[in-house]
């Protein structure tokens, strides 16, 4: 197999912050691989080295076994492409956001209509050509940035977190859209993720990175099935847990977590796992409510972050959870820091990684 | 463009000299460039008081930190990812600086009808380096002045309309323009 992309002995250090520290990594022409780490672990800083954006402090990157310099780096960008996590759009239409790049390529007018089109099916935003790019819904916005890179069809393309802060239905729109890039264009992607559940079902091959180190890489299979080894890597990213498991008498599992936290998942098994629960499949009350929800437990909120439409809470039951309401939820249960409030889920959304 | 996208050292002074300059009083500087210009003045040898040419070189000095600071504040609230984005599209450097700039464009068109209102509308520098000379160095505020002095109230008014439509009409366009932008 033929790499498309390859990092050496690659630190990055941002004054007296050392973002990558002697990073080794190959990229194999036409993976998904994802960079599965914390939030600060130097996921972005790898993927703007991958886009040539930024230059590394020491060490080399190869790109088709060529050597990426000062002086070919804005060639090379030409043939890779990144989206950021903070969704950025010039503020014009989606038709003029997505003709951006192939009109720097000086690419003849009626291959530009026909490119967009391409893009714009892809990213299941028919019709959206003429519409104010800014004044499209959080979701529709992310799908437009992606539609423009795709567009560009270049062969390696770089996604930072393409999916955080959406709502469920976008996040399997743009989870499917990577999928169908990947399989019919061929285009090799890295995408990084703090959801380890994105991690285990849509890449190749996943990158384990925390504090600017890249710890293990293998297949979501190989990485998933060596607990003992990553169980530090995975402490650090939401909603994931370590905890001993012991299978129950009506079939289901009961893990424990530490501090007294017990979660039922559906899933069986025993001994050291790591279990993860999608922050958008927990349903917060102000009050106790009888529910099917098998796990179900009390606890204060102790942070909140606004992403427009979209609110994450951080709470704490004795392990701290995130979960993800929209907006008009939370203003209508009057929600705020010190609140007390009550935590559902099934078994059923405790995932065995 | 330099003075919003690069950080170097005393950025903030300069930036403090052209915003408190937005405020100087027209006469002030029509006084300071009429002794600079006047006979007896550094630049007196140029021979340019109560030229056209004065009055330019007046109006461009009066507006000159007006756009100077709309235009920085305008760029330098451009979200700095913009340069980024256009890069890792292919955009150079210089496709990308202009793709920055093109984003705060509002606020460029901002600062130029800033710039044209105070510069038609202002009497101080118009009268004090152009003097204000029937068909020559003659302007609106200049004239409006003169016929009112002279007791021509009919001619001062008209003159005033004439202003006042100026003003309006090309506020309204650029408006108009920028409505359509969005």
């Amino acid at each position: 197999m033929s790499y498309i992309a390859e990092l050496r002995n690659v630190t990055k250090t941002f004054d007296q912050i050392t973002a990558l520290n002697n990073v080794n990594l190959k990229i194999n022409d036409g993976e998904i691989l994802a960079l599965l780490g914390p939030n600060g672990s130097g996921k972005s800083t790898l993927l703007k080295i991958l886009a040539f954006l930024e230059k590394p402090s020491k060490g080399e990157v190869y790109f088709w076994g060529k050597k990426v310099t000062g002086k070919n780096m804005p060639e090379m960008r030409m043939e890779s492409t990144m989206v950021f996590q903070k969704t950025i759009l010039f503020s014009t239409t989606v038709y003029n956001n997505v003709a951006y790049g192939l009109k720097i390529r000086k690419m003849p007018k009626i291959k530009v209509n026909e490119e967009i089109s391409r893009a714009l099916r892809l990213a299941r935003l028919e019709g959206f050509e003429k519409r104010n790019a800014k004044k499209l819904s959080g979701g529709e916005q992310q799908r437009v940035a992606l539609a423009r890179a795709f567009a560009l069809n270049t062969k390696l393309l770089l996604l930072d977190e393409p999916t955080a802060n959406l709502d469920p239905k976008n996040v399997s729109i743009i989870e499917e859209v990577i999928s169908t890039a990947n399989r019919e264009l061929k285009t090799t992607i890295v995408i990084a993720t703090h959801n380890m559940f994105q991690a285990k079902n849509l890449p190749h091959r996943i990158a384990l990175i925390n504090d600017g180190k890249i710890s293990e890489v293998g297949m979501p299979a190989e990485i998933f099935g060596r607990f003992s080894k990553t169980l530090a890597s995975f402490a650090a990213l939401e909603n994931t847990f370590a905890g001993n498991a012991k299978i129950m008498e009506d079939d289901t599992t009961l893990v424990d977590i530490g501090n007294g936290v017990h979660l039922v998942t559906a899933t069986q098994s025993s001994g050291q796992v790591s279990v993860f629960v999608s922050p958008e499949d927990i349903i917060l009350s102000k009050d106790l409510v009888v529910s099917s929800a098998r796990n179900v437990f009390k606890g204060r909120i102790v942070g909140v972050s606004d992403f427009g439409s979209i609110v994450r809470l951080k709470i704490d039951v004795g392990k701290q959870f995130v979960v993800q309401i929209t907006k008009r939820s939370f203003n209508e249960m009057q929600l705020n820091v010190g609140s007390e409030v009550y935590m559902a889920f099934k078994a059923s959304s405790v995932h065995l990684v | 463009m330099l003075l919003a996208l690069k950080n170097f050292p005393g950025k903030f002074l300069i930036k403090g000299f052209f915003s408190t300059l937005i405020g100087i009083p027209t006469v002030a500087l029509g006084l300071i460039l009429y002794l600079i210009f006047s006979k007896g003045g550094p630049l007196g040898i140029l021979n340019i008081l109560y030229t056209p040419t004065a009055i330019i070189i007046g109006e461009a000095i009066l507006v000159t930190p007006i756009v100077v600071s709309f235009a920085t504040t305008a760029i330098e609230a451009v979200d700095r990812d913009i340069m980024n984005l256009a890069k890792t599209l292919g955009a150079s450097e210089a496709q990308a600086s202009i793709a920055v700039l093109k984003e705060a464009l509002n606020g460029v068109f901002l600062a130029g009808i800033a710039s044209f209102n105070r510069a038609i509308a202002e009497l101080g520098v118009a009268i004090l380096v152009g003097g204000g000379i029937v068909g020559w160095t003659e302007v609106l505020t200049t004239g409006i002045e003169l016929e009112t002095a002279r007791g021509n109230l009919e001619v001062a008014i008209a003159l005033g309309i004439i202003l006042l439509t100026l003003v309006f009409g090309i506020n309204l366009a650029v408006n108009l323009f920028q409505r359509r932008r969005k």
